[in-house]
């Protein structure tokens, strides 16, 4: 006699969210890069609460000693010293917290205005639809770099500033995104289900349109921190980024092209800091779109 | 006779395109008494449809345009009613089930919460929400409502999706149910344990319910009523008896023509032709 013994049933998340986080954890360069994430993250965090309760770890980060400059990595200064023999790990270090909070705040900055601005002009369509994207249009001609720079010119190079120029540049991206999800969402029988319940324009905006959109929105956002980070160096390395002597990657390579011929520690090392970051974050959000782009569970 | 509750009269509605303007409903006139069940039968782009959603301005303007006529909501006019009163009146007057229950729930929320918002939004009054979730679902004869009430849109099938569709449409208490092809995305198992749900909700709460199909074959059992469109006109309508024993109108008769009989020594399925009938 045959006896089938009952298929082990793999228990499937039945949110959505759970279900794309399961394809996420099995995709091992995204959990990695997810991780490397998380670890800036943390490191970041640490050395600017060491930063502001005055903890010099490894080594104050901007006290100068004109007897060792310019040394390349050793015992005492592991990643080498600069030209005013500053330890150049410490700086990185200290500087983290800079790159990742422009980052991530400039990103919901510019979320924030995409998202709204988005969701108004699909929605609602019509003759809204067409100005706010001739105006998105007009913005998009600019160059971002050269607007984010006269900006930074105009109003003052302090983190603010920095953080809100890059967020108040970069939404456009988010608008088109957000929009076309728009478009397509609210002509889905669920709207229409929804409008015929007798449900109000802005709760079926938040509540019926936009978590259905929330899975690009999420890749789009995590894509648009390590462009707001390359901003952010772009802008220190020519020097309208947070002023010395607090330490960015960008205004480290700034200070050390100089000496580019004789210490190339001064601009490999803040050069692959900028590049573990803006890396983690383009793998992370990539696998992020692998695991939500499963269209079958959303049609 | 009292007053009907519904009135529609000489209702005509327009799509404006860019390169010409279709008239998707050209004069339409019926009523709906409270507790009736009316059967709009037509094919495809017959304006069956459009007039049920225009019935609560549901359709989008532009490209749609009501040019004329008059709909007539317990003596309120819908046409001239404001955004609020039209939130009233969508769900909590008139509620509407659709043709593809798979698409018509969100999928991001689970059914007890898509139920809840529907009770939430047109019976305030309702303290125990869940309970009352659990009472709907329970009426449409899901098992277990208790449980499944936490299920996501795809952990039901089709025929559960419907039923719930349905639970929400009751669960604000409508007067008047419309339900626009609520069996044609399903099999044909389900779609007469459907039919036979509609009519005993029907039969328990006293709803009067406007059923859109194609299908003559449903119609008979379930209908008191029948109106025929055809081509944005209404072209015959009477007591389900009448239309079907003795059918006026030549498409009516071709429609009840095209219903397969079993035990038919026909080879092909007849079709309608509708050459034959515009020469008529």
């Amino acid at each position: 006699m045959i006896t089938t013994a009952p298929e082990p049933i793999a228990t499937v998340p039945a949110t959505p969210g759970g279900r794309a986080w399961r394809r996420f954890r099995a995709n091992k360069v995204g959990v990695t890069a997810m991780a490397m994430v998380i670890v800036l993250a943390v490191v970041a965090l640490v050395f600017f609460v060491f930063d502001r309760l005055g903890i010099p770890f490894p080594m104050d980060p901007d006290a100068t000693n004109l007897e060792r400059k310019l040394l390349p990595p050793n015992a005492i200064n592991w990643l080498g010293t600069d030209n005013l023999g500053r330890d150049v790990l410490s700086r990185l270090l200290n500087g983290a917290y800079i790159s990742l909070t422009v980052g991530f705040v400039a990103v919901f900055v510019s979320l924030f205005i995409g998202v709204i601005v988005g969701a108004v002009s699909g929605y609602f369509g019509k003759w809204i639809d067409n100005l706010i994207m001739r105006a998105v249009d007009a913005l998009m001609c600019f160059p971002t770099f050269f607007l984010i720079l006269t900006a930074v010119a105009l109003l003052g190079p302090s983190i603010f500033n920095i953080i809100f120029v890059i967020g108040l540049v970069s939404w456009t991206g988010t608008a088109r995104l957000v929009r076309a999800e728009f478009l397509t969402l609210r002509e889905s029988s669920y709207v229409q289900a929804a409008r015929a319940l007798g449900q109000r324009g802005w709760k079926i905006i938040f509540r019926h349109i936009l978590p259905n959109a929330a899975a690009p929105i999420l890749v789009t956002a995590v894509l648009g921190v390590p462009e707001a980070i390359l901003a952010e160096a772009g802008l220190s390395f020519l020097g309208f980024g947070v002023q010395p002597p607090q330490a960015t990657w960008g205004n480290i390579i700034a200070d050390g092209k100089t000496y580019i011929l004789d210490a190339w520690w001064l601009i490999l090392f803040p050069g692959l800091a900028i590049l573990l970051a803006a890396l983690s974050f383009y793998l992370t959000g990539d696998a992020l779109r692998q695991a939500v782009e499963t269209r079958s569970e959303r049609q | 006779m009292s007053k009907p509750l519904l009135q529609v009269r000489d209702l005509c509605i327009e799509f404006v395109l860019e390169d010409r303007t279709i008239e998707a409903v050209k004069g339409a006139t019926f009523e709906l008494a409270a507790g009736e069940t009316l059967a709009i039968v037509g094919e495809s782009g017959s304006g069956k449809s459009v007039t049920a959603l225009a019935l609560t301005r549901l359709l989008p303007v532009p490209p749609a345009e009501i040019k004329r006529g008059e709909i007539l909501f317990d003596g309120k006019n819908v046409l001239t009613m404001d955004a609020s009163q039209l939130r009233k009146l969508r769900g909590g007057r008139i509620a509407y089930i659709f043709q593809e229950p798979s698409t018509s729930l969100n999928p991001v929320y689970t059914v007890r919460s898509q139920i809840a918002e529907a009770v939430r939004l047109h019976r305030p009054d309702v303290t125990d929400v869940d309970a009352e979730v659990v009472r709907w679902l329970d009426a449409v004869g899901i098992v277990d409502p208790a449980k499944r009430m936490h299920d996501y849109p795809h952990q039901l099938s089709g025929g559960m999706q419907q039923r719930v569709m349905i639970a929400m449409a009751l669960a604000c208490q409508p007067d008047i149910l419309v339900a626009d092809e609520p069996t044609t995305a399903l099999d044909v198992t389900i779609q007469a344990q459907i039919m036979e749900l509609l009519a005993s909700l029907k039969e328990r709460f006293g709803m009067a319910v406007i059923l859109i199909t194609h299908n003559f074959g449903i119609v008979s059992g379930f209908a008191s009523r029948v109106l025929v469109m055809y081509r944005g006109k209404i072209v015959e309508q009477g007591t389900t008896t009448e239309v079907l024993r003795a059918p006026k109108h030549a498409y009516t008769r071709a429609l009840i023509d095209c219903i397969p009989q079993l035990g038919s020594t026909d080879k092909r399925l007849k079709t309608i032709d509708h050459a034959a009938l515009d020469a008529a």
